[in-house]
């Protein structure tokens, strides 16, 4: 006999286990599914969480969340083979509640979270792959079925919240766009280090942590690399383009090795012990290229609906997973109260989002993605960036020295940068982060 | 095979992590169609390293270090050669620290 529930929710995830959460809180019957033998076993990211919006579900949330360091450093790296220049922003605060930004291994803070969604009354189901969605008669989804005997769970609604792949929204014919375009590949070493090697080599105290994320390190592949501490130990690794992985030819693990190779990153790395390696895929495309949000009994929210920030200066995921999850089930408890459940019925749930920092973000910043895998982003304006750089630091005696304005119009001339392509980036920059 | 890159061999590096191997496997390749295939993409872009190219130019692949991330089925240049799921629920792929 088919268990039936007012929700079912499909990975619990930051987006799956806020939303069961908000959703249980309500008074809903709320079915979390988790694929994994516990949650966020799965997951990995590349790695901070922007915790903010949790204030609206969890007041207090710092206090208890499974953190492993709070980010106080935060620096962006533009990088060549041999130069490398670092805008690197310290912040006190940062380091006293109410924070902005902390890493955490996902499967202590997924757990942490789920945890709170089963307090609030949800049903946590582990080590359950959805397969598919259950049809009623007139098409519409209104329920799962799970790889269990007898494993098909009947529910109101559904919120698909199984990840970047999401099968669910693709069955559901809500992801047309889904494409290796606009997918990239993050891999990722955690090295140990020890918690004073670590707060000596990146200047650190206390809980005190330090996130860099870097541009042109990627060996030719769009793309990036980043460092975050934890506790004892620090993560690096890349986000490359998976096309342009694929056309590479070199494997992700040798493009990690070349970035650990850096003269600005070696340092940092050496004598890290390799105690996890992996690998999950990103969905970067954005605002543009994002899944249809809802369907007859179905909402996608997270990596599913690929609501990943992915705009260079700002890489978010957990916090647009946690938003959209929060509005999926405000709509969830909406609908059902309404007794409409059809894409229509669900509409609420996409000008929630609009009104949230979730599809505002998303909008504003809908050009970033193409222009930061741009071979200008990735290759031509680090290069120049960093001779910039060079030609101020430099100091060529006998030479008098140049004045910044001729350093930079002598990088500009020297650099294969078209002045049209420079001037029509730099627009787009100023429209989407200006 | 990545000693010329530094750091630990392949295999130290996939012995970091966890699997519990599921009895079946969640991803098929019909080495038939690989044998066509003049990118074989898989082999070079999949991080657990699982597809390996055979001698007559088809693709043999394992499932059981598998990361499930679905960078194989995304490369894949050939329409039917490659089909993937999620493993059997509680199996798989068990990350702690990332």
């Amino acid at each position: 006999m088919a268990e039936r529930f007012d929700v079912v929710v499909v990975g619990a995830g930051p987006a799956g286990a806020t939303a069961a959460l908000v959703a249980a809180r309500a008074g809903l019957s709320v079915c979390l599914l988790e694929r994994g033998p516990f949650p966020g076993s799965k997951n990995m990211y590349g790695g901070v969480i922007y915790g903010r919006i949790l204030d609206q579900v969890l007041p207090g949330w710092f206090d208890e969340a499974p953190v492993q360091r709070w980010i106080t450093r935060r620096s962006t790296m533009v990088t060549t083979d041999d130069q490398a220049l670092t805008i690197d922003f310290r912040n006190g605060a940062w380091s006293r509640a109410p924070y902005n930004g902390a890493t955490a291994f996902r499967a202590d803070f997924d757990g942490w979270l789920a945890g709170k969604a089963e307090e609030a009354g949800a049903t946590l189901v582990c080590a359950t792959t959805a397969t598919g969605l259950l049809r009623g008669g007139d098409g519409r989804v209104v329920g799962v079925r799970t790889d269990r005997p007898d494993g098909d769970i009947e529910a109101g609604l559904v919120i698909a919240a199984d990840g970047v792949n999401s099968f669910l929204a693709k069955e559901a014919g809500l992801y047309p766009h889904f494409s290796a375009e606009h997918i990239t590949l993050g891999a990722k070493e955690v090295l140990h280090l020890g918690r004073d090697e670590i707060d000596r080599r990146f200047g650190l105290r206390d809980l005190e942590g330090l996130d860099i994320e870097m541009l042109g390190c990627t060996q030719g592949i769009a793309g990036g690399g980043f460092l975050y501490t934890n506790l004892e130990s620090i993560a690096v690794g890349v986000v490359l383009s998976v096309t342009g992985l694929a056309r590479s030819g070199l494997r992700p693990e040798q493009v990690i090795a070349g970035m650990k190779q850096h003269p600005a990153i070696a340092p940092y790395v050496e004598g890290g012990e390799l105690v996890e390696y992996s690998a999950h895929l990103i969905p970067e495309g954005g605002y543009r290229v994002m899944a249809e949000l809802a369907g007859d009994g179905l909402l996608v929210t997270g990596d599913a609906a690929g609501l990943c920030l992915a705009a260079g200066l700002w890489l978010e995921g957990v916090n647009f997973a946690i938003g959209s999850g929060l509005a999926a089930a405000q709509t969830a408890v909406e609908a059902l109260a309404a007794g409409d459940t059809s894409a229509a019925g669900l509409a609420g749930y996409r000008r929630r989002l609009e009104r949230s920092f979730v599809l505002q973000d998303h909008r504003k910043l809908r050009r970033a993605p193409d222009l930061l895998l741009s071979d200008r982003v990735q290759r031509l304006y680090p290069q120049l960036t960093c001779d910039v750089a060079e030609g101020i630091f430099t100091v060529e005696n006998p030479s008098r020295k140049r004045g910044l304005a001729r350093v930079a119009l002598d990088a500009v001339r020297r650099s294969p940068v078209r002045v049209r392509d420079l001037a029509r980036d730099s627009l787009t920059m100023l429209r989407s982060y200006g | 095979m990545s000693r010329r890159w530094g750091g630990p061999s392949f295999e130290d590096r996939m012995a970091t992590v966890d699997f519990r191997v599921a009895p079946t496997a969640h991803i098929t390749v019909d080495s038939d169609v690989c044998r066509s295939c003049t990118t074989k993409a898989c082999v070079t872009a999949c991080p657990a390293n699982l597809f390996v190219p055979t001698s007559d130019g088809g693709v043999l692949f394992n499932y059981e270090q598998c990361f499930e991330c679905g960078t194989c089925y995304l490369v894949c240049d050939e329409a039917g050669a490659l089909t993937w799921t999620y493993p059997e629920g509680g199996h798989g792929v068990v990350l702690r620290r990332s």
